[in-house]
């Protein structure tokens, strides 16, 4: 099962970074994007895989899709940049990735003897909210006030500037 | 569930994983495909939290909650990204990050 997962990932992976066709790249991150929460079902993580299937997989892909579909052409192919880019940037990620296997191969890693927790719904909304020792009420807090923050710069963003903006910005091109 | 699969296999796979993105984000000239190798580093950096949080600190749950909050930054930062990208779209009627340098004086 381990197997399957990573070689979906693996290849959907490199398909994602490689393919011509924009919206074929998206759909190939989403098959990414579902193989690795198969990934955390098998580390006992329910809870996560199913964030990671309605948040990743049904949200910002499909944000992705749509801001696709808005800004190209669906059967458009994009030119391949040069392949002295290509050459050297594939040389810059199989040396980090030789490194960084030889070193994971050749660290021991130690494990604790503690028991397993055991990972339910209860024990996540209890100790997202406490404030002790083992609590994450301050990341919590943090996050929310930067999901609301992210709500209100994409929609300053995005809108349309009014009359006055419009004309400053010309304006400036001026 | 999970006996007989060493650490290392998880933390191979997101190192592939991670590198992937990083040759997408170097290479890639479109700005939403360079968004979606983000993505990818991203996603790499959250099966080496749950990975090291399951098999090595088992009765705690740190790397459970961080990956957790990775996924809202990735989320927030999705949004964003995209209006950012809509709006240069607008005003450049492109996305290739090679044509939008008007910034540049």
């Amino acid at each position: 099962m381990f197997i399957l997962f990573s070689a979906m990932i693996v290849i959907f992976s490199i398909l994602t970074v490689t393919s011509r066709k924009i919206l074929r790249a998206a759909v190939f991150l989403l098959f990414v994007l579902v193989s690795t929460s198969g990934l955390y079902f098998m580390l006992n993580y329910q809870f996560l895989a199913a964030v990671q299937l309605t948040l990743y997989a049904g949200g910002i892909v499909v944000l992705i899709i749509f801001s696709i579909l808005l800004t190209s052409h669906i059967s458009q192919k994009f030119e391949s940049s040069g392949w002295k880019k290509n050459i050297f940037s594939a040389i810059a990620a199989l040396t980090g990735a030789i490194l960084s296997i030889i070193t994971i191969l050749d660290y021991k890693f130690s494990a604790t003897t503690e028991a397993a927790k055991e990972v339910n719904m209860k024990l996540i909304g209890k100790s997202l909210l406490s404030v002790d020792y083992d609590g994450y009420v301050l990341p919590f807090e943090v996050i929310s006030v930067l999901l609301l923050a992210a709500m209100v710069a994409a929609i300053v963003i995005a809108k349309k500037g009014s009359p006055k903006t419009i004309g400053l910005s010309k304006l400036n091109q001026e | 569930m999970n006996a007989g699969i060493p650490i290392q296999y998880f933390l191979i796979l997101a190192t592939v994983m991670f590198f992937t993105g990083v040759y997408g984000f170097l290479t890639r000239r479109n700005l939403i495909t360079i968004l979606m190798s983000v993505e990818l580093i991203l996603n790499s950096v959250n099966i080496n939290f749950l990975a090291f949080n399951r098999y090595l600190y088992p009765h705690k749950l740190e790397g459970m909650f961080f990956s957790l909050f990775v996924i809202a930054v990735a989320a927030s930062e999705a949004a964003v990204a995209i209006a950012i990208i809509i709006n240069i779209y607008r005003r450049f009627t492109t996305i290739n990050v090679e044509d939008v340098n008007e910034m540049k004086y």
